[in-house]
């Protein structure tokens, strides 16, 4: 009894230790970005690896979710007699919320594991010793690069997700089931705003772009040095940014979109 | 500089993000429509508003040609005053009529606008005169109710 109290205890002065060391290593991390302003290349390359690789799935994801969208939305909004506003159910949904969290969770598998696999093996490997020992910052050379390849990469991956998206729905809407071209379009822009609900939905993708890269970027360099670390570290980052990315998705939405 | 693919690459990935972002903000969006430069304002005073919203449209024979652009209650007059903004190309007369309309059965509301025959043209900064509340179904039935009821009894009497 005792010792499951203890346990507990124990876990959360643990997490609370690793959350404070997680806000050391990105202030480390931010202050020591100097360099990638005088060497853009390693950004480049950063967005390379976490952006274009990125592309196939987020743009063939995009398009099912639009098309499934479209399908689904008709079948309910024909019951009411309004299936023109299948333009506005398919542009909200994806531009407020399915946007930004699907790619974000996407972006989390396919780019943030690869970046806690690549600094926990470069730091088992002591690769990163190496680094200082030649006295290269590992923080400006190889973290903070990452950081803002990442951070620069999701807002766009997120929009292009959304554009998808709706061309998706588009295409099931208007192309396949014949809803009216016009209506559709004019609906959807009589409700979609531009400040409302376009730019919150690029600030959400950029604060998820941050949090997945920062967590993905710590879970690799607080990894223990084995084998079986990295492989644990990998799978916490994407349970741990899923989770923030849901977490922070219901805060900001709660914020974005009350009232009127 | 030394170009390589991966420039290309990253090139054609900014673009085609900037792209999307664009067409977010033009085709689904409604960055295109009336903007503050290019509108004038015209207020109107209604008794009830019912459900309007700021940002709703103001349609003329079914034309959207303008939004509301804020509402604000009068302490004194206790009455709703509804600021509109007006696309600059759509011109009224001055004794022009607003009222507040749904569109469909459980559609939004929006404000309709009826062109009147004055001379002079409305201005930024007039008053619309003539408004007509919007129906609120509770009051319709609450009169359609009294009415049966006071028709009731008389109809009897009548045998």
């Amino acid at each position: 009894m005792i010792d499951a109290i203890r346990q507990v205890g124990a876990k959360t002065v643990n997490g609370i230790w690793k959350f404070g060391c997680a806000t050391r290593f990105s202030f480390t991390m931010l202050a020591r970005s100097g360099m990638c302003l005088r060497r853009p290349q390693l950004v480049l390359d950063e967005i390379y690896f976490t952006g274009v690789l990125s592309l196939i799935i987020i743009i063939v994801s995009g398009l099912f979710v639009g098309l499934v969208l479209g399908l689904q939305g008709y079948e309910t909004l024909k019951r009411f007699g309004s299936a023109e506003a299948l333009g506005t159910l398919v542009a909200l949904s994806l531009v407020r919320e399915l946007g930004p969290v699907v790619a974000a969770l996407l972006f989390a598998s396919r780019a943030g594991s690869a970046i806690t696999a690549k600094i926990g093996i470069m730091k088992s490997t002591e690769q990163l010793s190496a680094m200082e020992m030649m006295a290269v910052d590992p923080h400006a050379r190889v973290i903070a690069p990452i950081f803002w390849g990442g951070a620069i990469s999701m807002p766009l991956l997120a929009a292009i997700f959304s554009a998808f998206g709706v061309f998706g729905g588009y295409l099931i809407g208007v192309v396949i089931i014949g809803v009216d071209s016009g209506a559709f379009w004019s609906q959807m822009q009589a409700s979609v705003d531009l400040r409302e609900d376009v730019m919150n939905g690029v600030i959400k993708s950029v604060v998820f772009g941050v949090a997945v890269t920062l967590i993905a970027l710590f879970e690799g360099y607080d990894t223990p040095a084995t084998a079986e670390g990295v492989s644990y570290a990998v799978t916490r980052t994407v349970v741990t940014s899923a989770l923030a990315v849901l977490a922070l998705d219901f805060v900001m939405t709660s914020f974005m979109f009350t009232g009127v | 500089m030394k170009r390589t693919a991966v420039d290309l690459w990253v090139g054609i990935f900014v673009v085609g993000g900037l792209v999307a972002l664009m067409v977010l903000a033009l085709k689904v969006g409604n960055a295109n429509t009336v903007s503050a430069g290019r509108g004038y304002r015209v207020t109107a005073e209604f008794e009830n508003i019912g459900g309007l919203k700021p940002k709703a449209p103001v349609k003329s024979a079914g034309v959207v040609v303008g939004r509301v652009e804020s509402i604000a209650f009068d302490n004194k007059k206790f009455v709703a005053r509804v600021t509109l903004l007006l696309d600059k190309t759509y011109e009224f007369p001055k004794d022009s009529s607003a009222e507040i309309l749904t569109s469909g059965l459980l559609g939004e509301q929006y404000i309709g606008l009826d062109g009147g025959g004055d001379e002079q043209l409305l201005k930024d900064g007039d008053r619309l005169t003539l408004t007509q509340s919007a129906m609120v179904l509770e009051k319709m039935i609450g009169r359609f109710l009294f009415n049966k009821a006071a028709e009731g009894p008389a109809a009897e009497k009548q045998e």
